[in-house]
């Protein structure tokens, strides 16, 4: 055995592993395929979506189903249950088993997805086709599908948030209607909170950041906030609607019993798509859900009659009651798809046929996302659920604007939550510019 | 003539060294020099996944060091987990392994009681402790209030989550438990006689016959223990989306740490950076963080190795 390396050996050593770090340099990078393929050719393409229910995957297959009864060429490999992490990937990795289609459950990847060129920007197709995306979809639905001008994505059904209450309880406490301003609720949650030891024999309202669908940007929505201002910047320290969103949920945190007693309280609830939801089960009187809830409420039949009605608004706002926050799943073709034409085709009948779309939002209980699908005749639905169309058919209605690092912003606006609720964070204001000063931070990085 | 035989011999020995050392080098190369590599390029890259990468200096350095607020936290988290955790798991396994081979009957039946909770998946392993440890329905807390004791909020209290971190790790001690009761086993009994004829008492007798026996698999539990919580991942991330009640459906965005980011660890901002935020610079950053810690505590303790390991060892 020689005690050193013989320099050969070494030389050989030095060399493989400096041309595999070249080869690093050479291994990056994705050139999005042209779309340049024949749609009225024989073709399958792959379409991800992230639905799992069995009823959902059904009204998917369906949905699918009709797309290719009207385009007998093409074929669909639908693949359910992909989340976006794994969408991601994909994504990035491209090949014949990749999607071509895909759709996501959020809209804060948007961004993302567009910047990086993930997608490939559908207004060419839009145009190609005489689709006037403004006059099709509704205004949040319009905004939250681009970036910068590129509409990498098109909204495929949206969600509406609303207030679900027990009406049951709103009665017993001597309450004659839904709130309909802040003061009005918050006055309502403290009636309807009925203590028994250091928990609760039923909360009015479960305000903690960590209560599932009551997160910053749900509860923002009725504030109308700016998130950015025209320089792109974050507008979180200079808008007064986040001082006044943090404030009020902070006051009912500890109005209703403080945040350590709320946790310790929430850790004994259910989980948000189990039976066991506290909502269904009485221990919470009100709710901020999305219009999927009733559904899932009433297959948990409840002892109590569910009412439904739009969020709050601030007291100086009493003339927009009925507005809310709107998000929703979109869909998109793969930049490194080579069956772009087809795949449009899918995203087209997905997305802006009527019939299909009113057909899907039956399915799945989710708003539609066309305007002429928010008035079809076809639209079955509870008549509590017409409350969510018309959330989403406001024009007052808000959305989360998309940005280059996806919602990035919205969970450092969360953190603060966190940390103003727990009272980590006592100073406000000062928790606000160092929230700002942290999203355009991240912005540049990302840029 | 003879110069020319001698280059030429020496040219064959070191393409047979190298032909003998080919299997290593490109196990090297593919496994640990070309990842390395690529991890330190890409740290002065922008890259985002998609586009072709731009250089980018050292923004991302910066980023990670001055404005990446999980950055911190998550090192303090991680060193926190180096130091507690992998000192009471040694420290755990070794008194378990030695009380069980103390032990004259029944030892079947202690062996497999410790050694079972290792086969647990840490998934279900992690959920099944937030169910014991949940502060509102929990047993394990309804048992301490009955017993008129402070009942934590464990997974839930920025104060109790990494504690309850390590009471997962003190379950899970199976794997240790075994290797050192083969060492214990294995301490020639003549030593521990000898010891007693000269009137050692029973902690001498651990600290002179049996700690210096056992030191290499002392050295081996340290050093696999500290790289097992520098890769710590599965379990904090678990146990803080379980505390929070965040169900990860798609779509549903969720910042690793709960609660108030102690549970963060380094592992996971390497996937948040690079997999969620597609920020794979900066992504890379904190995994040359991760690789240069490993290697200082590795070389650290390789380095005392001669207080643990005896000559000879």
């Amino acid at each position: 055995m020689p005690e050193v390396i013989p320099s050969g050996v070494r030389r050989t050593a030095f060399a493989l592993t400096a041309s595999l770090a070249l080869l690093t340099t050479a291994c990056t990078g994705q050139s999005g395929a042209g779309a340049t393929d024949d749609a009225s050719k024989d073709t399958t393409i792959n379409f991800w979506h992230a639905w799992s229910a069995p009823s959902e995957v059904k009204a998917v297959d369906s949905l699918v189903a009709g797309f290719e009864k009207a385009h007998p060429n093409i074929h669909v490999h639908v693949v359910g249950d992909m989340t976006d992490d794994k969408i991601n990937q994909a994504l990035r990795s491209g090949g014949d088993r990749a999607p071509d289609v895909i759709s996501s459950f959020t809209t804060n990847n948007v961004g993302k997805f567009c910047s990086s060129g993930a997608l490939v920007d559908l207004n060419p197709f839009f145009e190609k086709s005489h689709i006037d995306p403004a006059t099709t979809f509704p205004k949040p639905m319009n905004e939250y599908t681009q970036y910068d001008g590129d509409r990498c994505a098109a909204p495929l059904l949206g969600d509406a948030y609303g207030l679900y209450y027990n009406k049951t309880a709103f009665a017993k406490a001597g309450i004659a209607h839904a709130p309909k301003t802040w003061s009005e609720f918050e006055a309502d949650a403290k009636k309807l909170t009925v203590r028994r030891g250091d928990g609760y024999a039923q909360l009015g309202f479960m305000p903690d950041y960590h209560g599932w669908e009551s997160t910053t940007e749900h509860y923002f929505g009725q504030f109308s906030p700016t998130y950015f201002d025209k320089r792109g910047k974050s507008a979180v320290a200079e808008d007064p609607a986040f001082e006044k969103g943090f404030t009020l949920q902070k006051r009912l945190v500890d109005e209703l019993g403080g945040f350590r007693r709320l946790e310790r309280f929430r850790a004994t609830l259910g989980d948000e798509w189990g039976p066991r939801h506290p909502f269904h089960t009485g221990q919470v009187a009100m709710q901020l859900d999305g219009e999927w809830r009733l559904g899932m409420a009433l297959d948990a039949k409840p002892k109590f009659e569910i009412g439904v009605a739009p969020l709050p608004v601030p007291d100086d706002q009493e003339g927009q009651h009925g507005k809310g926050y709107i998000t929703g799943t979109i869909a998109g073709i793969a930049a490194t798809s080579h069956k772009q034409n087809a795949a449009w085709e899918l995203v087209k009948y997905m997305t802006t046929d009527t019939d299909a779309v009113v057909g899907f939002a039956n399915g799945i209980h989710n708003v539609p996302s066309t305007l002429a699908a928010l008035k079809s005749p076809k639209l079955k639905y509870d008549p509590r659920f017409k409350t969510f169309l018309d959330i989403a058919a406001d024009p007052l209605s808000t959305t989360t604007p998309p940005s280059v690092n996806g919602g990035q912003y919205l969970v450092t606006i969360q953190q603060l939550g966190y940390d103003y609720e727990s009272g980590k964070v006592t100073d406000l204001k000062a928790g606000l510019k160092k929230t700002a000063a942290q999203i355009d931070t991240d912005i540049a990085q990302a840029k | 003539m003879s110069t020319v035989t001698l280059a030429s011999r020496r040219r064959r020995a070191a393409l047979r060294t190298l032909a003998f050392m080919s299997p290593w080098l490109v196990g090297f190369a593919v496994f640990f020099a070309y990842p390395l590599l690529s991890t330190v390029y890409f740290s002065f890259m922008h890259y985002d996944g998609f586009a072709a990468p731009t250089w980018s200096g050292g923004q991302n350095w910066g980023y990670v060091f001055e404005h990446y607020p999980l950055f911190w936290p998550a090192l303090r988290n991680t060193l926190w987990l180096v130091l507690v955790t992998v000192t009471l798991r040694v420290v755990f396994g070794l008194g378990v392994g030695l009380l069980i081979t103390k032990v004259r009957t029944g030892t079947g039946v202690f062996r497999t009681l410790f050694y079972l909770p290792y086969l647990a998946p840490p998934v279900a392993a992690t959920m099944a402790f937030a169910f014991l440890l949940n502060p509102g329905t929990g047993p394990v807390d309804s048992l301490l209030e009955k017993a008129g004791l402070p009942a934590p909020g464990w997974f839930s209290d920025p104060a109790w989550s990494k504690p309850a971190l390590t009471l997962l790790a003190l379950w899970g001690i199976g794997d240790l438990m075994v290797v050192f009761m083969a060492a214990l086993l294995d301490v020639p009994r003549e030593q521990y006689e000898a010891a007693e004829l000269d009137g050692a008492s029973r902690w001498q007798r651990f600290r002179y016959v049996t700690l210096p026996a056992i030191s290499p698999i002392v050295m081996f539990a340290v050093v696999t223990g500290v790289i097992q919580a520098m890769q710590c991942y599965t379990q904090p991330l678990v146990a803080g989306k379980v505390a929070s009640g965040v169900i990860q459906g798609a779509g549903v965005q969720f910042e690793p740490g709960y609660p108030d980011r102690s549970t963060l660890t380094l592992p996971q901002l390497v996937y948040n950076l690079g997999f969620q935020r597609f920020d794979y610079g900066s992504a890379c950053v904190v995994a040359l963080v991760l690789f240069v810690l490993s290697m200082a505590f590795t070389a650290l303790l390789m380095r005392r190795r001669g207080g643990l390991i005896q000559a000879g060892d």
